[in-house]
């Protein structure tokens, strides 16, 4: 995990496997953590997963979380806040194309803030 | 009023028993204009909140608001996760140490619960979210000296009935626009039993 790690928190185990699949196959150099589903596998996020995930992943570079929609995002912020997480960040990025262009960015070795701000560039409110 | 361990373990007792009454009721709201889990999420996440405040011992009442909005946070798959768990976190947090509540402590504590709502859902009062039922009933205590079950009740339910006449800004119904209008929110009615559970509660003690 010399590389900024990433962190996919989707309502869908389906989903977050598909993109790690996708992202893998070219950037397989990116550790990529997975929270899809709830803890009985149905759809929806849980927190105790994002945690998990985070943890999986985590190295001196930092973890860049990527979500779907609802609640994701909320529990996904919630997991950063409550366990005080250093060099964790939410990014506003829809979760495949931003998740693809930081793991491709990661993995040119490139910090935390550059790889976020090149995955939010072309997505920001 | 007093809120303490005792009757506060009653009170989410209490909501548990609508919420699993409602459970179908609720989960039909939500197919209506959500992703109709609501119902199965609240179900499953208070029926775990009975389970772990009946099976532990607790000093103080924040201690045990802390475990309510844990087990919400864990075991509700779906925004209501987050939402209300963090308005139990803001509740606990601002009654610290406090081995009960009384009137004044309840009203900041309820006041700093739907500031964490609005925080967290990024909502405000108006958009057909939960806070539409929490916003009216902290501006109602904000007005009285004492704790009042029956009007407590009462702008819970008008609040959470007002809801039917709003478009969805928030949430999964936002997509629906001008169609999400002539449905109830379902957390605003999943708000209303935990509300009402408490007036029942606290007018039983009176």
């Amino acid at each position: 995990m010399a590389n900024v790690s990433i962190v996919l928190v989707s309502h869908s185990s389906k989903v977050t496997e598909g993109i790690r699949d996708i992202i893998t196959q070219m950037v397989p150099a990116v550790s990529i953590g997975v929270a899809g589903g709830t803890e009985e596998g149905e759809i929806g996020t849980n927190i105790d997963k994002i945690k998990q995930a985070i943890e999986e992943v985590q190295g001196e570079k930092g973890v860049l979380l990527f979500y779907d929609i609802g609640s994701a995002k909320m529990n996904a912020e919630l997991a950063v806040e409550m366990n005080e997480y250093k060099n964790v960040h939410v990014v506003e990025a829809p979760i495949l194309e931003g998740a693809f262009v930081a793991a491709v960015e990661a993995g040119m070795g490139k910090s935390l803030e550059e790889v976020q701000a090149a995955a939010e560039k072309n997505y920001r409110d | 009023m007093e809120l303490n361990v005792a009757n506060t373990v009653k009170w989410m007792t209490l909501a548990n028993e609508k919420i699993q009454e409602n459970k179908t009721y609720l989960t039909e709201l939500d197919q209506a204009i959500g992703d109709g889990d609501h119902g199965i999420n609240m179900a499953r996440g208070f029926q775990e909140v009975e389970a772990k405040i009946t099976a532990t011992d607790y000093d103080n009442v924040s201690d045990l608001l802390k475990d309510v909005s844990m087990t919400l946070l864990s075991k509700v798959g779906g925004a209501a996760g987050p939402l209300y768990g963090t308005a139990f976190l803001k509740l606990s947090m601002a009654v610290k140490g406090s081995e009960t509540l009384d009137f004044p402590k309840f009203k900041s504590g309820l006041a700093e619960a739907l500031a964490g709502i609005k925080q967290r859902g990024k909502a405000e009062k108006g958009e057909k979210t939960l806070v539409d039922v929490w916003e009216p009933l902290v501006d109602y205590l904000n007005g009285q000296n004492s704790f009042n079950a029956a009007g407590f009740e009462s702008v819970a339910k008008e609040a959470m009935e007002a809801t039917k006449d709003l478009e969805a800004k928030k949430g999964r119904a936002a997509y629906l626009r001008e169609r999400s209008i002539g449905h109830l929110d379902p957390g605003s009615v999943s708000s209303f039993y935990i509300f009402s559970s408490l007036a029942e509660v606290l007018k039983e003690g009176d």
